[in-house]
């Protein structure tokens, strides 16, 4: 009977010393964990930093560069940001070279007064003087927009025909999986190109999006209905059927959690997926040819020769960008393997 | 790929194995059977979507751009007029749905893609041809390579025993499957092609040459090659090693490799036989899923080096509209990968004892 | 046949011979993000030619852990942090890689946990037994033909009760139970004379496991090999083993001959466990163990039993009980050693657990 007591003594001392320690506690179980995984998993931190410096850099850029006046004295153009719809430098400024690249005037030959000043082309024009920075920081945000449009959309119709084909099972499910599996063995650049083609009109950066999300739903769809299925047969989920639990709930409540990394996973690889395949049918031309999106660049370095003619500065930058992107995508993807695969961490 | 791997992955199969020999000898007795079909599935669906989707727009661009051609007169204007005469009586828009559905499926069974418009009187099929000798030689070779690069070097990443210094010398290789090949391909032209001036920076062989089975003439191909090649096969190699590396260490993690060690077999045999044998099947699984997006990424690296395959034959089709052509390089390929996937999907139950075709 | 462990101190020198395996003040770590988790926290004892000993404990308590050190197959981050293992006299602690592969399945073979995955997927069940043999031939010995190592094939899987005809097929194509005789092919296909038998019957169905451990008999009879049994089961234990071991937390807790054991068993937590076997006397209620076993990253400081124990007392919140030998068994409980001064306590204990301690007695 003595003992009974000392236990009570034993859980109450527990309880006071943890209502002290809570903040501590909260550290040591919400704070802590955050920076143990980021050591352990160091390429999500650096992939999310990259992408989160590149957004930066743009919208920085295009806050600053709206408020410079233009380059020429045409009414039209409010800001430099302007320049990439009509090229804004002055006439005969063609192909300028990045104004601090004092090695490229042999490359271009330049006239003495109208050598460029300290920042004015940052990142030089292309022959038909479209001011570069301007184009790209116009660029950086369209592209991501199609993928991240892409991205949203095509994880959006996967998960819900997974869900449907995983809850429904039956005659939806094996409609489903054979129209996945058709899919994926049918490349969905060419199905675009051709519709691109019929259609006749330049497509926005958004319908791009909804294109691309239109022939990239399926791998997404893949990905989580087979995770859905591994979850259907997981004792709570059990559990809950049984207990009354209507599907939505069960979904909800008791997959969703279990789902979010194959989900969010998913979502990058389709997002980084749309970006190439975007860029890839931009260059091909069949972009928005009024649009100063990455791909379309890259459609008039090929179309204009920009290699051959020495003009580095036309691809180099766009270049950059789209592997900050890429390779951001990558280490995030990466990282989130290893969060929704526990065994891939230990040899990072 | 999808059917051997689920079938696979049926714990029913496991568990009771003398109905799981009935059910599978029952299944695959014609696997190979239902693969074909899937196969003429997989080709049926994506010509259907080419044919339904334009005419959901109400639109026939084709047939205006015919007859803008013919308009434009000049020798093959006759021609021409021919042409649209017989667009519009088989696929115009003014004939039922229905028929000009059969009409279109007809062709497509013949593989008759009909006459370009750009290059009239020359068929599609005809340039197809002289296009897709290069195509094959360039991608055959460089995605094989590239496989079995990839799969040695993401079998040593995943590898535990491998030393440390290894995952730091493939960092790079593993960064530079994240960019796109057409980029890399742009890098790779201004190194050797300009600056250095080793290499040529466009064609398949240099212009002059005609083409012949001389050793100079091989040398010449070969030498325009490289770049492209390289651009392809850095990406890819990164590609196959990233999956081949997680497929190892999940391997790594699976009990009968620790009972390999308790058995105290040698490393090698253990890396050979055990873990690489068990992690190169889903590696083979994946072959199929990704043949397309390698091959839509070399068809652009194509246009960057006008390599005269198939891929750049199409990007100067689209800048012509020339319709007939796009479709017949579209459909070859949606036609060839689908070939390639069922090729993979039929080999596979050779490489693993769990999938069988019939009973044996 | 079990020595405590001033008794395996005393008779080193002239013990090596007799023992096949012996093993002192083992300790096995995991490094994880939060702290080392002592899997395996200084535990000592002795196999000899021959004997059964089976290792007996809640899931978590070591007992797998252990077994895997003993055939030095612990994986990162888990590592041996002290101790010494002897196997015929050899420490295999610190023996190089090529000279341990070469040992097990020699000297040493592991009957695996779980047979269902343990033979290699996509070979046939005979490549399996044969490349075992072949990696051991030695320098000397030329390497044998096909036919003789079919032949030994054939024997070996008529011996663990299976028909020869299993060599040709691949392990998909058997039953747990048929895979399961398969690893012990594999086990004694060079006559080691120590048996690591992790679990050998779990997954398996009751019917099959009683066959399994009675061709493990057996085998181990016909090889006259030591035999360490890792279960969690006591009834099907106690059934094969001559002496047996409890674990509890990383710790051996007790060790006897089986009939001593169950007769009278002295740790706490064996009593617990014994008086836990579900029985036909329906008039006995059934008893569980009160209480979880603690994590082992934070366990309770003194002995680590205390929060489940019925016999708990002041001592076991601030000390460690010590391994002891009594009637010619050992026990680790500060029922049966002596009471010792107070000022060894505060010396010997941190002050949360002196606090602790006070607590306990208020």
């Amino acid at each position: 009977m003595a003992r009974a007591a000392d236990t009570r003594n034993l859980t109450m001392s527990t309880r006071a010393r943890l209502a002290r320690r809570r903040w501590g506690v909260f550290y040591q179980e919400r704070i802590e964990p955050i920076f143990l995984y980021s050591r352990r998993n160091p390429s999500l931190i650096v992939g999310l930093a990259m992408l989160g410096t590149l957004l930066l850099f743009t919208v920085i850029g295009l806050l600053g560069y709206s408020q410079l006046e233009p380059h020429t004295n045409d009414p039209s153009q409010n800001s430099r940001l302007d320049a990439y719809v009509s090229g804004g430098a002055p006439v005969g400024d063609k192909r300028m070279p990045p104004s601090w690249c004092t090695w490229c005037e042999d490359i271009v030959e330049l006239e003495g007064d109208k050598k460029p000043t300290l920042f004015q082309y940052p990142m030089g024009t292309d022959t038909q003087s479209r001011d570069l920075f301007a184009t790209n920081l116009r660029g950086i945000p369209l592209t991501l927009g199609t993928g991240l449009i892409a991205g949203l959309l095509s994880v959006g119709i996967g998960t819900v025909t997974a869900f449907v084909a995983a809850y429904y099972r039956g005659v939806p499910d094996v409609v489903i999986r054979l129209l996945t599996d058709v899919g994926i063995s049918i490349p969905g650049l060419l199905i675009l190109i051709i519709i691109r083609i019929q259609l006749g009109t330049e497509l926005l950066w958004w319908q791009l999006g909804a294109g691309l999300a239109a022939v990239g739903w399926v791998f997404s769809s893949r990905t989580v209905r087979s995770q859905v299925l591994v979850l259907r047969e997981q004792p709570y989920v059990e559990i809950a059927r049984q207990s009354g639990m209507s599907g939505l709930a069960i979904i909800f409540r008791e997959m969703m959690p279990n789902l979010i990394p194959y989900i969010t996973a998913s979502f990058v690889a389709s997002v980084a997926g749309s970006i190439l395949a975007s860029i890839g049918l931009e260059a091909l031309g069949l972009g928005d040819f009024s649009s100063p999106s990455l791909g379309m660049t890259v459609y008039w370095v090929i179309q204009f020769g920009a290699i051959t003619l020495g003009m580095w500065w036309w691809w180099l930058f766009p270049l950059a960008f789209i592997v900050i992107i890429f390779v951001s995508l990558f280490l995030i993807s990466a990282g989130l393997d290893e969060w929704s695969n526990p065994r891939l961490r230990r040899q990072v | 790929m999808t059917t051997t791997a689920t079938r696979r992955n049926n714990p029913a199969l496991n568990t009771k194995p003398n109905s799981a020999v009935a059910f599978i000898a029952a299944f695959f007795g014609n696997f190979i059977v239902q693969r074909f079909l899937l196969f003429l599935l997989t080709v049926w669906v994506a010509a259907t979507v080419i044919f339904i989707l334009p005419r959901l727009t109400g639109q026939d661009p084709v047939k205006e751009k015919l007859l803008l051609e013919a308009q434009r007169g000049g020798s093959v204007q006759a021609g021409m007029n021919e042409m649209a005469k017989e667009y519009s009586a088989r696929l115009g828009l003014d004939l039922p749905i229905q028929e000009q559905y059969i009409n279109y499926m007809t062709d497509l069974a013949q593989l008759d893609f009909g006459y370009s418009i750009a290059y009239f009187p020359r068929t599609v099929n005809e340039i197809i041809l002289d296009s897709i000798v290069w195509s094959i030689g360039l991608m055959t070779v460089t995605l094989f390579l590239a496989f079995v690069l990839g799969t040695g070097a993401g079998a040593l990443l995943g590898w535990s025993r491998s030393p440390g210094w290894l995952s730091y010398a493939f960092m790079p290789l593993l960064t530079l499957s994240a960019i796109p090949q057409y980029m890399l391909g742009l890098v790779l032209m201004f190194i050797f092609a300009i600056i250095l001036n080793w290499l040529p920076f466009f064609g398949a062989y240099s212009p002059g040459n005609l083409p012949e089975w001389s050793l100079g003439f091989v040398l010449d191909v070969l030498r325009h090659a490289i770049l492209p090649a390289l651009a392809i096969l850095f990406s890819a190699v990164g590609f196959w090693a990233i999956g081949m590396r997680g497929m190892m260490i999940n391997t790594q993690g699976e009990d009968f490799m620790i009972q390999a060690d308790a058995k105290g077999l040698n490393g090698t045999r253990i890396f050979v036989r055990y873990a690489i044998r068990n992690a190169l099947l889903p590696q083979v699984t994946g072959l199929a899923i990704s043949f397309g997006t390698l091959l839509t990424g070399a068809v652009l690296v194509e246009v960057l080096f006008q390599y005269p395959g198939l891929g750049n034959t199409l990007f100067y089709a689209i800048r012509v509209s020339d319709f007939f052509q796009i479709t017949g390089i579209v459909m070859t390929i949606i036609i060839s990968l689908a070939m390639a996937t069922m090729v993979v999907d039929l080999v596979y139950p050779l490489i693993d004892p769990r999938v069988k075709y019939t009973q044996s | 046949m079990v020595t405590t462990e001033q008794e395996t101190h005393s008779s080193n020198a002239s013990g090596d011979e007799e023992f096949a395996l012996r093993v002192e003040d083992l300790k096995v770590y995991y490094g994880t993000p939060r702290g080392t988790v002592k899997a395996v926290d200084g535990v000592s004892f002795n196999l000899k030619q021959g004997e059964r000993f089976a290792l007996v404990g809640e899931s978590g308590s070591g007992k797998s852990t252990l077994a895997m050190a003993i055939m030095r197959l612990t994986r990162e981050p888990g590592h041996i942090a002290g101790g010494h293992i002897y196997l015929n006299g050899r420490d295999v602690v610190d023996m190089p890689e090529r000279e341990i592969r070469s040992i097990r399945l020699r000297e040493m073979a592991l009957v695996p946990q779980g047979a269902m995955n343990s033979l290699n997927p996509v070979m046939r069940v005979g490549d399996q037994i044969i490349d075992g043999i072949l990696d051991h031939v030695s320098s000397g010995e030329s390497q044998p033909n096909r036919a003789t190592l079919n032949e030994r094939v054939h024997d070996l899987l008529v011996r663990v009760g299976l028909d020869p005809s299993v060599a040709r097929l691949h392990p998909h194509e058997l039953s747990g139970g048929m895979k399961q005789r398969v690893a012990m092919a594999i086990a004694i296909s060079l006559n080691p004379n120590i048996i690591v038998a992790d679990e050998p019957t779990s997954a398996l169905d009751v019917v099959v496991q009683r066959q399994i451990m009675q061709t493990l008999g057996r085998l181990q009879e016909g090889l006259e090999a030591a035999v360490l049994l890792v279960g969690h089961d006591m009834g099907l234990v106690a059934q094969f083993a001559d002496t047996i071991g409890v674990m509890y937390a990383g710790k051996l807790v007790e060790v006897g001959s089986v009939p001593d054991v169950f007769k009278d068993p002295k740790h706490p937590y064996t009593k617990l466990l014994i008086e836990s076997l579900p029985s036909f006397d329906i008039s006995r209620k059934f008893v569980g163990i009160p209480g979880m076993q603690p994590a082992l990253l934070n366990l309770p400081p003194g002995c680590s039993f205390n929060p489940r124990c019925p016999s708990v007392h002041e001592r076991c919140f601030s000390e460690i009980p010590a391994f002891l030998p009594i009637d010619g068994r050992g026990v680790a409980c500060h029922l049966y050693d002596e009471p010792v001064i107070p000022a060894e306590v505060g010396a010997s204990a941190d002050g949360t657990s002196i606090q602790r301690g006070e607590e306990a007695t208020n």
